[in-house]
C-alpha cells in the first residue's frame, strides 16, 4: 500500500511534502476506523473534534470509548514510535556515513532492553510507577548504554572517530543482548511476555503512554531537524565537515544524544520494532534525495504513516488474534529493502 | 597571512612533523614537496585545524589558531582534501552550497543573496556549474574534484589548502586548476598546497618547501629547490635538471636504472652509400646537438643522412621539399638530422680517432665554393648563393655531459678552421684564408654509454680526439673534392 501511494515521481520537495502529509492523515484515520467494529470517518471526525476543540458529539459513547480511549491514542503511539525510530534512523546514516545503520546500532535498543527484561523477569514494581515501571526504567537504561557507550569510545580514543563509536555500539549490543539471552533462558512463565515486549507492540498502552513518549519525540525530533546542516556536512566524513566550520565534536554528540533518547524512549513504550529505522529512510532518500533538510522531516512523517499501517495490519490480518508489530514491519520491509538494493544494484551498472 | 613556529606534530605517539617554522605571505602560491611518509600531509592537517600540533603555534593572520571557533576558521581557511566522497547522493549544486555553512548565521540559517552569488561564481570558475543538478556519484573522479574546488571556494577563504588537488586529473585540468589558483593568488588569495609532481609545483609556485623526515630540507624558491643534490638527498633517487622551454623554471626528469647496455661503437661499417646519399643508422638512437636542414638541435636521433643535392637546387622551400625527399627515402623525420651538401657523396671522408677511454668516429663532406673569412667586414651574407658546404659529423663513444657537447662543438669548428688554413682556401671575395662557408653544418652525436666525458676541450681526451679526426677528415675530403675539380 505504502509503496504506491509514494512511488509517484515527486517532481519537487513540496509535492513530497504534501505526499507524505496525505499519507500520514490517511494511514491514521484508516487506522482508527478499521477494526472489529467498523467506524465510518464521519464519525471519526466528530470524535476528534470533539476532543480537540469541545464540538458537541452525538454519537454513542461505547464507539466514542473505542475511538478516543483505545484506538486513536494506539494510532497516534504508532506514530510517534515510526516517526522517532525513522528520524533516527536517517539521522544515523547520515552521521555514520553508512547506509546500513539504523537506530539500534549503538546498542540503545539492547540497553532499553535489558531494562524492560530485567523489569518483566524479576516482576519489579516501582511504588508511584506501578504499570510506568517498565518503560521507566527501559528510558533510563537506554539513556545509560547511550552515556556508557560515548564514555567508552571516548576512553579508547579522545576524538572519537565513528568507527570507534560504531565498535563500541556493537560491543555493548552483544554484550547486553547476551544478558537478554541468559535471562530467556533461566525464565518461566514469564518467557511468553518476555519475547512479546522484544517483539514490539502498541497495543493496549493509552494515553499515559502517549504523554511518556512525547517529550523526548519533541525534543529528540527538534534537536536533530535543528542539525541537518551539520548532518549533510558530515556525511561528507568528519574531516570534511571540520573544514566546512562545523564543530564536529559537539554536533556530532548532540545527533547522537538526540537519535539515541528518540530511539530508547520508542523502545521503552514499545519493544524492538525493526526495520522502520532502515527501510524508511532509504526510501525517502531514493525520492527526494540525500538534503538532511527535507530528508529528515519527511522521513519522520512517513515512518509515522508506515508504522500504524503496521500496526493496523498487526492487529488485524489473523484477528482476533495480534501478531508483534515487529513481524509485520519485518516482513514487509525485509522485501523492500532486498527491492531497493536491487534497484540501485541495476541504475548502478547503467550509470 | 600564515606563521608557524617550531610546529612539532602528529597521529599517536610518534612525531611525524618536528619543528617546523616558516611563514606564508597573502597573495603566495606556496607549494610543499616531500616524500610519502615526510610529514607533508600532517604539517597541511595541522595548519587546516584539523590535527593539534604537540607544540608549536601556528598564527593565521596574526591570531593563534586555536582561538578560532571552528565557523571563524572555516570563513578563513578552505580545504580541498585529496578525497572526498559521500555514501550519499548528493547534487552538485547541494555540494557546493554546504562551503556556505561556515557564512550561515542565525537560527534559522536562511539562505541569503549573497550565498547564491558566491556559490554561482564558485561553480563558474571550476566550470561545474554546467553539471549543477547532476548526483556526484555520475561524475568522473576530475569532475568530482572540482565540485570539491568548487565548495572550497564557495567559503570565500583568505586561505586555500590544497592536498595534492591535481592527483585526479587529467592534463588540461591540472593546468586549468593551477592556472586558476594562479590568477586567485593575483586576486590576493593565499594559497598553500601539498605537489606530487616536481615539475608542476616548480612551474606555479612562487616558493617551496620541501620535507624530508618531518623537518623542513630546504625553503625557497623554485630555482633553490630543485637541484638535483637536494632531489637525490630527499627522495633517494637520480633525477637530472633541465630548463623548462618556455619558462625560466626549472624542470626535473626521472632517471630510469639502466640495465646493463651493450657497448655501442660508431664506426666506418656503419656507413652506407647510396648514389645521392651517404646515411649512418646506428643501432640505438644517439643524443645529438646539430644544426642542418631537418632534426636541428637537441634530440635522440637514430638516423644521419647527408644528401647531395645539385649546384643549382632552388633554395627558395627547401625545407619542404627536404622533408617530403627524406621522407621518401624511409626516414622518420622525428628521428633524423638531415644534411645537404653539393659534394658528391663520393668525396666524403671519415676518421675514426680512441684516445683513452673515448673514442670518436667524423664523417665531413666538404665544399668550399662558398669559403668565407668570418672575420672580414661584409655588407649582406645572402648574396651568390652558390651550394659549396662543410657538412662534419662527430660520432662520440661515450657518456657526454652537456658542457662537453658544447666544447666538442668548439673543438670540431678550431679543427675545421686550420683545415682550411693548412689547405689554403680562400675567401674569393676578400681574397683572405677562409674560416668556412656560408653554410656549414655540424652534428655532435654520442652514443651516452662507455666513459663519462665530462668535458671536450682542446687538451681533454675526447676533444684532442675529436680535434684530430675532424683535421683529418676535412682535409681529406677537401683534397678528393680539389681532385675532382682538378679532373673537370
Amino acid at each position: 500500500m505504502r509503496k504506491r501511494s509514494t512511488r509517484t515521481f515527486l517532481p519537487n520537495k513540496k509535492t513530497a511534502y504534501a505526499f507524505a502529509l496525505v499519507f500520514l492523515f490517511a494511514a491514521g484515520f484508516i487506522g482508527t476506523a478499521v477494526g472489529t467494529i467498523h467506524v465510518p470517518f464521519s464519525h471519526i471526525a466528530a470524535i476528534l473534534a470533539h476532543h480537540l476543540f469541545g464540538m458537541s458529539l452525538d454519537l454513542d459513547a461505547s464507539i466514542d470509548n473505542i475511538v478516543w480511549k483505545i484506538r486513536f491514542p494506539r494510532v497516534v503511539l504508532a506514530g510517534l514510535i515510526g516517526a522517532s525510530l525513522a528520524i533516527a534512523g536517517a539521522a544515523f546514516q547520515g552521521l555514520l556515513r553508512n547506509p546500513l545503520a539504523d537506530p539500534y546500532t549503538l546498542g540503545v535498543s539492547s540497553g532499553a532492553s535489558v531494562g524492560a527484561v530485567l523489569v518483566l523477569f524479576f516482576h519489579v514494581s516501582i511504588p508511584f510507577l506501578d504499570g510506568f515501571t517498565l518503560p521507566i526504567i527501559s528510558v533510563a537504561a537506554a539513556i545509560l548504554t547511550i552515556f556508557c557507550v560515548l564514555l567508552f569510545a571516548q576512553t579508547i580514543e579522545r576524538s572519537m572517530k565513528l568507527e570507534t563509536i560504531i565498535l563500541t555500539g556493537i560491543i555493548f549490543s552483544s554484550f547486553l543482548g547476551s544478558f537478554i539471552s541468559l535471562m530467556i533462558a533461566l525464565t518461566g512463565e514469564e518467557l511468553r511476555q518476555i519475547i512479546n515486549w522484544l517483539l514490539g507492540s502498541v497495543s493496549m498502552r493509552g494515553w499515559p503512554y502517549v504523554q511518556l513518549m512525547t517529550p523526548f519525540f519533541i525534543a529528540g525530533a527538534l534537536m536533530l531537524l535543528y542539525m541537518a546542516p551539520e548532518l549533510n556536512a558530515m556525511s561528507f566524513g568528519e574531516e570534511k565537515a571540520k573544514h566546512l566550520g562545523v564543530n564536529v565534536q559537539r554536533k556530532k554528540m548532540m545527533v547522537l544524544i538526540a537519535g539515541s533518547v528518540l530511539t530508547g524512549a520508542a523502545v521503552a513504550v514499545s519493544g524492538t520494532i525493526g526495520f522502520v529505522g532502515l527501510v524508511v529512510p532509504h526510501f525517502v532518500r531514493l525520492l527526494i534525495g540525500p538534503d538532511h533538510r527535507h530528508l529528515l522531516p519527511l522521513s519522520m512523517i512517513t515512518g509515522a504513516g508506515f508504522l500504524i499501517l503496521a500496526d493496523l495490519t498487526a492487529r488485524t490480518i489473523i484477528s482476533p488474534t495480534e501478531l508483534p508489530i515487529g513481524v509485520i514491519t519485518s516482513l514487509v520491509g525485509a522485501p523492500v529493502f532486498a527491492l531497493i538494493l536491487l534497484n540501485k544494484k541495476r541504475k548502478g551498472s547503467v550509470a | 597571512m600564515l606563521q608557524v613556529n617550531e610546529l612539532s606534530g602528529g597521529y599517536g605517539s610518534g612525531l611525524i612533523v618536528r619543528g617546523v617554522s616558516f611563514s606564508v605571505k597573502k597573495g603566495e602560491l606556496f607549494g610543499i614537496l616531500g616524500p610519502n611518509g615526510s610529514g607533508k600531509t600532517t604539517l597541511l592537517n595541522m595548519i587546516s585545524g584539523l590535527t593539534k600540533p604537540e607544540s608549536g603555534t601556528i598564527f593565521v593572520k596574526e591570531k593563534q589558531i586555536s582561538t578560532y571557533t571552528p565557523k571563524e576558521l572555516a570563513r578563513v581557511v578552505a580545504v580541498l582534501p585529496q578525497m572526498t566522497s559521500s555514501q550519499f547522493a548528493y547534487t552538485v549544486k547541494e555540494t557546493v552550497s554546504l562551503g556556505r555553512y561556515a557564512h550561515q548565521t542565525g537560527f534559522f540559517k536562511s539562505w541569503t543573496d549573497k550565498d547564491e552569488t558566491a556559490v554561482q561564481e564558485a561553480m563558474n570558475q571550476t566550470g561545474t556549474s554546467s553539471f549543477a543538478e547532476k548526483p556526484l556519484s555520475a561524475l568522473s573522479g576530475g569532475e568530482r574534484q572540482r565540485v570539491f574546488l568548487a565548495q572550497a571556494l564557495a567559503q570565500e577563504p583568505e586561505i586555500l589548502l590544497l592536498d595534492e588537488p591535481t592527483n585526479h586529473l587529467d592534463l588540461s585540468y591540472q593546468k586549468e586548476l593551477l592556472d586558476l589558483l594562479k590568477k586567485m593568488t593575483a586576486d590576493g588569495l593565499t594559497v598553500i598546497s601539498i605537489f606530487h609532481d616536481l615539475n608542476l609545483s616548480s612551474l606555479y609556485c612562487d616558493r617551496l618547501l620541501l620535507m624530508d623526515k618531518g623537518q623542513i630540507h630546504t625553503i625557497g624558491q623554485p630555482a633553490d629547490i630543485m637541484i638535483e643534490q637536494h632531489i637525490h638527498d630527499v627522495y633517494d633517487t637520480d633525477v637530472q635538471k633541465q630548463p623548462h622551454p618556455e619558462v625560466p623554471k626549472p624542470q626535473m626528469s626521472l632517471l630510469p636504472e639502466m640495465s646493463l647496455q651493450a657497448e655501442v661503437d660508431i664506426n666506418e661499417d656503419l656507413i652506407e652509400r647510396h648514389s645521392d646519399y651517404i646515411a649512418i643508422r646506428p643501432p640505438v638512437p644517439l643524443k645529438s646537438l646539430s644544426s642542418g636542414v631537418i632534426g636541428a638541435g637537441w634530440g635522440w636521433r637514430s638516423a644521419f643522412v647527408n644528401r647531395h643535392v645539385d649546384k643549382n637546387y632552388n633554395m627558395d622551400n627547401f625545407e619542404e621539399e627536404a622533408a617530403a625527399y627524406f621522407l621518401k627515402n624511409g626516414f622518420d623525420l622525428h628521428e633524423t638530422v638531415g644534411m645537404m651538401t653539393a659534394v658528391k657523396i663520393e668525396d666524403a671522408a671519415w676518421r675514426k680517432e680512441a684516445q683513452e677511454d673515448v673514442s670518436v668516429f667524423v664523417v665531413a663532406t666538404a665544399g668550399v665554393g662558398n669559403a668565407v673569412d668570418v672575420t672580414q667586414p661584409r655588407s649582406s651574407w645572402k648574396e651568390n648563393l652558390t651550394p659549396g658546404t662543410i657538412n662534419i659529423w662527430v660520432f662520440a663513444n661515450g657518456k657526454l655531459s652537456e658542457e662537453a657537447f658544447v666544447q666538442g662543438l668548439m673543438t670540431a669548428t678550431e679543427a675545421k678552421v686550420k683545415a682550411l688554413a693548412d689547405a689554403g682556401v680562400q675567401d674569393p671575395e676578400t681574397g683572405t684564408i677562409a674560416t668556412g662557408t656560408s653554410t656549414d653544418s655540424m652534428l655532435i652525436a654520442a652514443t651516452q654509454r662507455g666513459a663519462y666525458q665530462q668535458f671536450a676541450g682542446s687538451i681533454t681526451p675526447l676533444g684532442i680526439a675529436i680535434g684530430r679526426a675532424v683535421y683529418e677528415s676535412v682535409t681529406e675530403s677537401l683534397q678528393k673534392t680539389a681532385r675532382r675539380k682538378g679532373l673537370l
